[in-house]
């Protein structure tokens, strides 16, 4: 698979016999560490679905205070992230520098303007309203109707509120984080150190980002969409 | 096993890994599997002084039903910190990180681990981790027990269960990769011809190990972050008042914290069948069903957890699922007992320091396995949970199975990892001292459990007192017995006589290599075409 | 590791594909479907992750070994989640497991005023 050409222009480990051993080496590793995201934010889904199917008409209600267009338009900026980040990938293994320096920087765009909306806007608009366990949780007048409209029970409520703010919370820490990642390849695409045939470190970050974008298509309809908009 | 004949006296390699590069900054910024090693073996070992400590005055505490020496909420502290330090900063690591960070590359025919870089990291993430926690127990401590159950580690302790949380969490970074690590190295790294039915037993017990690193920790990182918030914001997922469940908290905790114990416990069976077959010199009786059997415990152990929930207010038929699950996870455990019995059958068994710790560990661990029936159970867990017949059974399985196969490794790799002979007769003479000791410790707190002493309590009924001095007496006598390996080590490191490539005349790639081995472990990459363990019929009945 | 690039033409399509399901995830949640509701939406939304595992991440293209990683990590994180439900919604099968539910102070109509949870007012 990896000719000639790759394995001199690519520096190999002194560990591995060769640039593809180290390759497959690192993939590994990589889907090992996200075997392992899936576990850490598993914990908090274990929870979810208990609460959820013990206090359903809280959760619906809790659902129906949330944004459903901040929501859809995260699903819709994160899912364009992913496919910027794929072309990334696509265009480091056909070597081509510049395009891969716009898709990165692209991805990083969209998953600022995600990290930003989220805490300038929606979760802020959240505080305003009372609508923060331990900071300030008095749910305003408008909030306590559709409260009491699912005949749910107000600390129930706030239960819900807490997996809101700790799944959103954590996905959007791993946002900040992959913030810092894309940062660090944008910096090596620069230094043309990804373009010369040793494109692994893009799909590194790249199964990365991808992950997170899962989490949130899964976070969208637990949080946002439960119950039905429909009343 | 007595040392196999040598022509010549043996010498130490004029360069190897331990003298390849002199100075702090080489050891502290190695990349060498083998330097990270040791690195760990004073940090653990450090720890494990530390837990001692812990341990000794508690049993000093317990000679007068009325303690001896403090308060309840201050032995609450001790009994908290010594299992957390015992079983995240010592156990955790011991195999693994010693022994397996030495030898799996060796064992496999690679050069190193697949992320040196990433391992070293694991240190120092380890270390972080333990300074953070010693913070917490300098300050005053935590009192909730290791469970850390909620609502009292959430609301109602009074002490530094945060930071202690945020030291737990930051250690269980370290284990992620340290698993991660050894799981593509196994996986990528095997020298040509080593499949995965010629691998050392020893790799597959590391192996199921980090498989269960890999899914078991992550849940009690997640669940140490929930307790973190209920401390900080006052509101959690575990407060009634919301509605919240605190058995819920103790589901995910102990999904964890079951798999844990078989983290502490695997890597020692692992050691174990190195053990046997050296100390036999033969092939270990059963290898794909000591190889499966670790694989088998390692994916069950994760659907047993309840049972230690049995009187929490868990449903009556989860109990029964769980109970059943608990007696099928100890077929496996007996399968790989009754293979090295069966492997020590009409074998020429050396009564070596590293073989005397195996045949310990067979006969503790049995102990500690069967007497785990009991609390699988649900009818005779009622009467024994948190009695003293709980701390018996984990101790014998973690001390006299984990810490005893921790030791045996040691002897049995020392001559490899330092190019010295430790002391044979002091070695033997520790071993049995520790045997002795731990025996006398633990077995009359099988008695004071079934006659309902609890766990956890500073003070006691007075009629219990007899069965306390004699434990405590015992665990004098234990103490004495890890204070000896830790003199006479450090003796054999400085001044003891030179080993040779392979003293005990064993079968494995760690043996066909220089002691101390070279940086790079190999000059030529190995080709292996020998299934593990081949001792010919002929090397059976020498000596 | 496979070596091969793909076509721009596919990225587009799962993008596109993502997109409608996004849409039609979020339309069908104003639509009466009663309990499937639930249903519909989970199961657009491991279509959704299956594209994105499967195409962008190139699970397609990788070994069955990194197949088994991610089935592991599935299957183990089903374990928890189901057996911590069936323990809490097979408590009410004996009657000693009632008491934990009639311990919470929410009473049975749903009275939303806390007297425990006490928190700080609003500046």
């Amino acid at each position: 698979m990896a000719d000639a050409a790759h394995a001199s222009a690519a520096p190999v480990a002194h560990q591995f016999d060769d640039f593809e051993q180290q390759t497959i080496a690192d993939t590994f590793g990589m889907w090992l560490f996200l075997a392992t995201e899936v576990l850490f934010f598993g914990g908090l889904f274990c929870g979810y679905s208990l609460y959820r199917n013990l206090y359903f008409e809280a959760f619906t209600a809790g659902s129906h205070l949330l944004k459903i267009n901040y929501g859809a338009f995260y699903t819709a900026l994160l899912i364009c992230s992913s496919l910027t980040m794929a072309l990334g990938v696509r265009a480091a293994q056909l070597r081509r520098r510049t395009a891969l320096m716009v898709l990165v920087s692209l991805t990083w765009i969209m998953g600022f303007a995600f990290v930003f909306v989220k805490l300038r806007y929606e979760w802020y608009g959240d505080y305003l309203e009372g609508l923060v366990p331990g900071l300030n949780w008095a749910p305003s007048r408008e909030s306590m109707e559709m409260i009491n409209h699912f005949h749910a029970a107000g600390p129930h409520v706030a239960l819900f509120f807490i997996f809101y703010f700790c799944m959103t919370g954590l996905h959007a820490l791993h946002m900040v984080v992959g913030l810092g990642l894309l940062t660090t390849l944008l910096i090596f695409a620069k230094q043309g150190k990804v373009t010369g045939g040793n494109y692994n470190w893009v799909e590194l970050v790249g199964l990365y980002w991808h992950f997170v974008d899962i989490v949130w298509i899964f976070l969208f309809p637990l949080l946002y969409l439960i119950g039905g908009r429909y009343v | 096993m007595s040392t196999v004949a040598v022509e010549v006296t043996p010498t130490l390699p004029e360069v190897h890994y331990l003298n390849a590069d002199y100075g702090w900054r080489s050891w502290l910024f190695t990349t060498d599997h083998k330097r990270i090693a040791w690195l760990y073996l004073f940090a653990i070992t450090g720890f494990f002084a530390v837990g001692g400590l812990m341990a000794t005055l508690m049993r000093l505490n317990l000679i007068e039903p009325q303690g001896l020496l403090m308060e309840p909420a201050s032995y609450n502290k001790l009994f908290t910190a010594h299992g957390l330090i015992m079983i995240f900063f010592f156990l955790a690591p011991s195999i693994p990180t010693v022994l397996g960070n030495f030898l799996i590359p060796i064992m496999i025919g690679a050069r190193d681990v697949a992320f040196p870089k990433l391992n070293l990291l694991s240190w120092y993430i380890f270390m972080l981790a333990g300074s953070v926690f010693m913070f917490s127990v300098i300050r005053g401590g935590v009192d909730t027990g290791w469970t850390l159950y909620t609502p009292l580690s959430t609301t109602y302790a009074n002490g530094h269960v945060l930071s202690a949380a945020v030291g737990i969490f930051i250690s269980g970074f370290s284990s992620i990769l340290t698993g991660l690590n050894f799981m593509v190295t196994i996986h990528k790294m095997r020298a040509p011809g080593m499949t995965w039915f010629r691998l050392p037993l020893f790799i597959w017990a590391l192996y199921a190990t980090s498989v269960i690193f890999i899914l078991a920790m992550p849940v009690i990182a997640i669940t140490l972050a929930l307790i973190a918030l209920e401390r900080v914001f006052h509101v959690g997922i575990f407060d009634p008042a919301l509605g919240g469940d605190p058995i819920l908290f103790q589901h995910l905790f102990w999904f964890f914290g079951h798999p844990e114990v078989y983290i502490l416990i695997l890597p020692s069976m692992g050691v174990m069948s190195e053990l046997v077959a050296a100390g036999c010199r033969k092939r270990i009786f059963g290898y794909s069903f000591v190889a499966f059997s670790s694989v088998a415990i390692a994916a069950i152990s994760f659907m047993v957890w309840g049972h230690h929930m049995f009187l929490s207010g868990q449903s009556l038929y989860a109990g029964f699922v769980f109970s059943a699950l608990s007696f099928a996870v100890a077929i496996p455990s007996a399968i790989k007992v009754f293979n090295w019995t069966a492997t020590m059958h009409k074998a020429s068994v050396s009564f070596d320091a590293p073989m005397l710790y195996a045949i310990g560990f067979i006969g503790l661990f049995t102990i500690g396995g069967l007497t785990g029936l009991f609390l699988a159970s649900l009818g005779t867990d009622v009467h024994l949970h948190d009695t003293y017949f709980v701390v018996a059974h984990f101790h014998y399985v973690m001390v006299g199975g984990a810490i005893m196969g921790y030791l045996g490794g040691l002897h049995l790799w020392w001559p490899k990892m330092t190019g010295k002979l430790y002391p044979e007769a002091w070695a033997r003479f520790a071993c049995l001292l520790i045997f002795a000791g731990f025996n006398l410790t633990f077995g009359p707190q099988f008695i004071l459990g079934y006659l309902g002493m609890p766990r956890r309590y500073s003070v006691y009924p007075p009629e219990f007192q007899v069965l306390n001095v004699m434990s405590s007496a015992g665990a004098s006598i234990l103490a004495l017995g890890y204070l000896i390996p830790l003199i006479y080590f450090t003796w054999s490191a400085l001044k003891g006589p030179i080993a040779g490539p392979n003293p005990w005349g064993a079968k494995g790639l760690e043996w066909t290599i220089p002691s101390p081995p070279p940086t790079n472990n190999f000059d030529e990459t190995p080709i292996v075409t020998e299934e593990a363990y081949a001792y010919g019929h002929e090397e059976a009945h020498v000596g | 590791m496979s070596e091969h690039v793909l076509p721009k033409k596919l990225y587009f399509m799962v993008f596109l594909a993502l997109i409608v399901l996004t849409a039609i995830t979020t339309g069908a949640a104003f639509i009466d479907l009663g309990p499937f509701n639930t249903v519909v939406a989970l199961a657009i939304a491991v279509i959704k992750g299956s594209l994105v595992v499967l195409f962008f991440m190139h699970l397609k293209y990788q070994t069955g070994m990194t197949r088994v990683v991610i089935l592991a990590a599935l299957l183990w994180l089903a374990v928890l989640i189901g057996i911590t439900m069936s323990d809490v919604f097979t408590r009410h099968w004996t009657e000693k497991g009632k008491a934990w539910q009639q311990s919470s102070i929410i009473s049975p109509d749903g009275d939303t005023r806390s007297t425990v949870l006490r928190l700080p007012d609003r500046a």
